[in-house]
């Protein structure tokens, strides 16, 4: 029954106080003490998905380009074209080592015609931050890491609008009702400014709420008291992760890490290797040379979905084997990189890495689950999509 | 903490049984709470020969994985087949509906006093 211990070096959130006094189970996770759940993991993965739910993601990065060519730095040093972002709005990106490997995987806000702002993972932050300023060195803009004094709240769930909306300022309610999937805005969210973005881990409609530090308590407290009449409750990172799986969204350190490439994570489109500058030149950037390589080749494995046929959850690390006679273990084609029941579905479901030729959809696979073979089909990513 | 039902004896490794015959086996709230939700049951079966502080099934909730230990030897006369079929009982009610097996003891393990499980799970 050992749980993890909890490292006394753990940083913790401007909510950390709340989240004891909500009597949440605390877990480490990517050097920051953070709720794992509050009571239950599953009654906090139904709220997301038919209430809403409310996170606390104060320990992902933030980290501001601004200046003149802020969008050129980023065009150098991530794989996505930054400098394409109309002012409003965001993307998935990710940023590459010379070989190719993900150093992280991000998302970028065109806050304004010269200043963007890279959201980094926990663990990640400081190191993205350092790539960054490096990466940015000869460009004629200013990187600032503001994590320590940005917190960031989630509201997930198909009543999240409602619930942000009825805390927002009159005259803000029309833009933060008519925010488009992957925008964002300035809004004043009960009585607070706030940046405001239609982003989300949960593959549901929902909110992230980046607000200063000091404001954070009052912004979770009042989102809380608002949301509670429309079912949200507050939520942990089993939810979210469990919510993030069925959704078939990568977790830097799970499906993403320094030994994968973009293309073997099904996410070679984020890649953009003919990227152009303004003179119409193509665009290098850290690891062009070496992805523009990988993507002429077929990756060695691939990264698919798997459906339990039985009860047993596959969980990271387990083998994925093929499907002997008599359901026995045959050999060994791939491993989990996550894997749990779905508590949306009712059936044990995991992403997993397997060779090219078992990866096609249908494929009847097992995993090892401590020395048992269950069995395992492919099955199309996401698990779950929002009606 | 929360009160241990004085009637029961307990293990280190937070399993409960009683001592009727044949006994009750569970595992306490600590445990359960520990776990989070559990969504899969793996019991011993009827007619299995166990020994106290041997490994005799899984618990697994929607984040991890525990073993299950048996606090006493003996042979095992029935499991909680509502409770594998729907282990949410497990968090609701791990004194009571959510009992997993019944032992016919021929010996019981090192166990702990209510009062002692407390003083050791707190």
């Amino acid at each position: 029954m050992a749980e993890d211990q909890q490292d006394t070096q753990e940083r913790t959130t401007p909510l950390h106080e709340e989240h004891v006094a909500l009597g949440a189970n605390l877990t480490g996770f990517g050097g920051w003490l953070m709720p794992l759940r509050y009571t239950s993991d599953l009654a906090e993965h139904r709220a997301v998905r038919e209430a809403a739910g409310l996170f606390d993601l104060s320990h992902m990065g933030e980290i501001h380009l601004e200046g003149a060519q802020a969008g050129a730095a980023l065009d150098a040093a991530l794989v996505g074209n930054a400098s394409a972002i109309g002012v409003g709005r965001a993307r998935y990106s990710m940023i590459c080592a010379e070989d190719g490997a993900v150093l992280d995987d991000l998302i970028v806000y065109r806050l304004a015609d010269e200043h963007f702002l890279v959201v980094a993972n926990a663990g990640n932050a400081p190191r993205v931050a350092a790539e960054l300023v490096a990466r940015s060195a000869g460009f004629d803009t200013v990187v600032t890491d503001r994590s320590d004094e940005t917190a960031l709240v989630a509201v997930q769930g198909p009543r999240a609008e409602e619930i942000v909306a009825s805390l927002t300022a009159a005259e803000d309610v029309d833009t933060v009702r008519g925010m488009k999937y992957y925008a964002s805005a300035e809004a004043t969210v009960a009585g607070i400014g706030v940046l405001v973005a239609r982003t989300g881990y949960t593959g549901e409609d929902g909110f992230e709420l980046f607000v200063p530090a000091d404001r954070a308590v009052e912004l979770w407290r009042a989102l809380l008291a608002a949301g509670e009449p429309h079912g949200l409750v507050p939520a942990g990172l089993s939810a979210r992760d469990s919510l993030r799986l069925e959704a078939g969204m990568p977790l830097y350190g799970n499906e993403l890490d320094e030994t994968t490439t973009p293309y073997e994570a099904g996410l070679g489109r984020v890649v953009k290797l003919d990227k152009t500058g303004p003179d119409g030149e193509p665009l290098p950037f850290v690891g062009r040379a070496a992805l523009a390589a990988r993507a002429q080749s077929a990756p060695a494995r691939v990264l698919v979905g798997l459906r339990g046929e039985g009860r047993r959850p596959a969980r990271a690390g387990h083998a994925v084997v093929q499907r002997g006679l008599d359901g026995a273990a045959g050999a060994t084609v791939g491993h989990v990189t996550s894997g749990a029941p779905s508590p949306t579905l009712g059936f044990p479901v995991a992403m997993a890495y397997v060779t090219p030729e078992v990866s096609a959809e249908g494929t009847q696979l097992a995993v090892d689950v401590r020395g048992r073979a269950e069995p395992f089909v492919v099955v199309r990513l996401p698990f779950y999509k929002r009606s | 903490m929360a009160d241990f039902p004085e009637n029961l004896r307990y293990s280190a490794e937070h399993e409960w049984v009683d001592d009727a015959s044949p006994a009750t086996i569970g595992v306490t709230s600590v445990a359960a709470d520990a776990l989070g939700d559990v969504v899969y049951l793996e019991l011993p079966e009827v007619g299995a020969t166990i020994e106290a502080g041997a490994v005799v099934g899984e618990i697994e909730s929607t984040k991890s994985v525990s073993e299950l230990y048996s606090p006493v030897s003996g042979t095992v006369v029935e499991v909680n087949q509502a409770a594998v079929d729907d282990p949410a009982v497990v968090n609701s009610d791990p004194f009571g509906a959510g009992w997993l097996f019944k032992v016919d003891v021929t010996s019981r393990g090192e166990l702990l006093t209510a009062e002692e499980y407390a003083a050791q799970a707190g």
